[in-house]
């Protein structure tokens, strides 16, 4: 596997008026690799992630996508490099308005200039991949909460982003319904998309991550393998929140 | 510079008229205190009657709040001013303005409390008349309360909208604050008058708005 | 009875003064359109400015928005139509209609599209800008299609009232339906063209009144 950072943040700091959120957070994610991120609730996990798209504008620090620092150029320049990190939520987020297949065209016509054919061809193939090419001309309203984070990934895959960025992409979602989605994920990582991942699914992360990080109090605690940080934790802070997930 | 100031603010013209506009503030006033009243009393009134489900009596409750919410007070207002009098009814000016605003107000006040009779839950009805109240007293007691609070912020908005339209008295010679201002303005041949009849409105209608816009964004932030 | 008959509905009265009132509906739906579609462009303006993260756009809108709220729109016309003059400023009956109300709806609109953009949930901004969409293209395919969906009864409710406030233009002897009907009144000493004049306005905007009354009881529920 190639070793070139993919995504780099560096000296990342983030503070919400005195409230300082990230201290100086350093963190490369390699070509193909899949990262995934915990820690306990409001220990930063959500603010880092959001970050890496400057949906959250980092009070200081870099923030490097494929070489190339999006914390400057100009708000164009941020609309194009937006595009190169797919980004899925917690809420799905579609847009209740318009079709599934609308939801994954837009951006691809408005952002990408791409013609219609283009984009619904695209759209076709991304919602195959998901498994979702037989709703293309569904609402939203009317797909379960899994069905919805599935076209939600294809909305975000069909602009060739560079780096795809989960947010607890599971948390929402009935227990039968997770299944769909960690295989879409998992699916993803074996075509060699690169990942940073943000969940409390500890077996997926077993199974697929590269790396394991461990976030607290706003600083990255400790990283490895997953065997090392699940197997062997060396940080007591580690180990108290592992062995409180794990019940 | 000097020229727009002695039109729009000249102080000895604002001086010799200010009697005249502070007697059209009151008029205003009492007329706009009068309609709030009549208009919202009436308005709840026939909200309460429509809650009986009495057919005929629905019909002529729905009719009277759709005629009076689509029609421009001003068109009633000259009917009533100067159709009236010649089948032997004469209204004063500003008893034509009371009596057609507060049947507009009524109108829109109906409406908006048969809304908030509409979103009382049906298990609140259900619970007041198998605890023995009865259906007027579930009314009075268990839906009013909660009809009323929900009706407050549009009501508030109404309410603003309908005192504002006192200034219909002018075309017709009541002397609230726009036409004592027109009289002086035409007296005087300066613009200051009306400029004193904007800043009138503005010190009653201000205040007015931003308690609106405070009542508004409370209910809003509940909703959440 | 006989005698309101003839007072309040005389036909012959009534067909006589036909074709001017109908020449001043030509007039009122002329201002309506103006009006409308005005009120409609500069409250989205208004909303937008009333929701701006800069102060200095923000406050400009908040003050614009209470000040034409609070001024009645007949204040409002009454000053540009025979103030403006004295500061040497003429402007013809239609324009001083347009531009007060221009002022007095764009604030009223302006609520009711901001009312709109609250209710839009936050992730969909985000959603949007997370796939590269500019903030236009997110307000104009994301969030407003939204934000209107949800305040179409206040959009069309606010609509009549715009239309039935058409009527104050008859103060400034603007010739539309209301002023032809009084116009024809004070000619035949008959009431009947004003009810006539209120049959006009109702027919027009009835079946406006029950769609909002129909609407809101569908959200009501
Ligand atoms: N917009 C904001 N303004 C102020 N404080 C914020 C804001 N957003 C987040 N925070 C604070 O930042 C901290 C980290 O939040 P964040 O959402 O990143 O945590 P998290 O690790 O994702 O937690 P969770 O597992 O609950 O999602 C929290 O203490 C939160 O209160
Ligand atoms: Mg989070």
């Amino acid at each position: 596997m190639a070793n070139r950072p993919m995504l780099e943040i560096a000296a990342l700091e983030k503070r919400f008026g005195s409230n300082t959120i990230l201290k100086n957070i350093d963190l490369k994610v390699a070509e193909g690799e899949l990262v995934f991120v915990i820690g306990p609730s409001g220990s930063g996990k959500s603010t880092m992630l959001r970050c890496c798209n400057r949906l959250e504008e980092p009070t200081s620090g870099d923030i490097i996508v494929d070489g190339r620092n999006i914390m400057q150029g100009t708000s164009r320049d941020l609309d194009r490099m937006r595009l190169q990190v797919g980004m899925v939520f917690q809420g799905f987020h579609l847009y209740p308005h318009m079709s599934v297949l609308k939801n994954v065209t837009l951006a691809q016509r408005k952002a990408l200039k791409r013609t219609k054919a283009e984009a619904d061809a695209r759209a076709m193939d991304m919602l195959e991949r998901v498994g979702m090419e037989h709703k293309a001309d569904a609402y939203p309203a009317e797909l379960s909460g899994g069905q919805q984070q599935r076209v939600a990934i294809a909305r975000a895959l069909a602009l060739d982003p560079k780096v795809m960025l989960f947010d607890e992409p599971t948390s929402a979602l009935d227990p039968e319904l997770v299944g769909s989605v960690l295989k879409v994920m998992k699916d993803l990582r074996a075509k060699g998309m690169t990942m940073l991942v943000v969940s409390h699914e500890m077996g997926f992360a077993r199974e697929t991550a590269d790396r394991v990080v461990f976030m607290d109090g706003g600083v990255i605690v400790e990283e490895g393998t997953p065997e090392q940080i699940f197997g062997a934790p060396q940080a007591e802070r580690t180990k108290a929140f592992l062995s409180r997930v794990s019940g | 510079m000097d020229r727009f100031l002695q039109t729009f603010f000249n102080p000895v013209v604002a001086a010799k008229y200010a009697p005249d506009i502070i007697a059209g503030i009151w008029v205003t006033l009492e007329i706009a205190a009068a309609v709030i009243i009549a208009g919202i009393g009436l308005g709840l009134l026939l909200a309460c009657l429509r809650a009986y489900r009495i057919k005929v009596l629905n019909f002529f409750i729905i009719c009277f709040a759709d005629i009076f919410r689509a029609l421009p007070p001003l068109v009633v207002i000259l009917i009533l001013y100067f159709g009236f009098p010649s089948i032997g009814i004469r209204l004063s000016g500003p008893m034509v303005l009371f009596i057609v605003l507060s049947l507009t107000l009524a109108a829109f006040a109906e409406e908006i409390f048969w809304a908030g009779f509409s979103s009382v839950e049906k298990g609140q009805w259900e619970a007041g008349i198998a605890t023995g109240l009865g259906f007027s007293r579930t009314l009075v007691y268990i839906a009013l309360p909660q009809a009323v609070r929900l009706a407050f912020p549009p009501l508030v908005n109404r309410v603003l909208a309908i005192t504002k339209m006192t200034a219909l008295g002018s075309p017709i010679g009541v002397s609230e604050i726009l036409s004592s201002a027109t009289t002086a303005q035409s007296f005087s041949g300066s613009a200051t008058p009306l400029t004193m009849s904007v800043a009138a409105y503005l010190a009653i209608f201000v205040p007015m708005v931003i308690v609106a816009r405070w009542l508004e964004g409370r209910t809003a932030w509940k909703k959440r | 009875m006989d005698s309101l008959l003839d007072q309040f509905f005389n036909l012959d009265v009534m067909r006589q003064s036909l074709p001017l009132l109908l020449n001043g509906l030509w007039m009122t739906l002329q201002l309506c359109c103006a009006v409308i579609l005005l009120g409609l462009v500069g409250g989205l303006v208004v909303a937008l400015g009333n929701m701006s993260p800069r102060r200095w756009v923000r406050w400009p809108a908040v003050v614009y928005t209470d000040l034409f709220r609070a001024l009645p729109p007949l204040v409002l016309l009454i000053f540009i139509y025979s103030g403006l003059p004295f500061a040497g400023i003429n402007v013809s009956p239609f324009t001083a209609v347009v531009i007060a109300f221009l002022l007095n709806n764009s604030s009223y609109y302006a609520e009711v599209y901001r009312a709109g953009l609250i209710s839009v949930p936050k992730g969909q901004a985000e959603a949007a800008k997370a796939t590269g969409l500019s903030k236009a293209q997110a307000l104009i395919h994301v969030i407003l299609p939204q934000a209107i969906r949800n305040v179409l009864p206040d959009l069309l409710s606010n609509t009549v009232e715009v239309v039935k406030l058409t009527s104050l233009a008859s103060v400034i002897s603007l010739s539309e339906l209301l002023y032809s009907a009084n116009m024809a009144r004070s000619v035949t000493y008959n009431a009947s063209p004003l009810v006539l004049a209120a049959l006009i306005y109702l027919i027009l905007l009835w079946p406006l009144v029950r769609l909002v009354s129909h609407f809101q009881r569908r959200l009501a529920a």
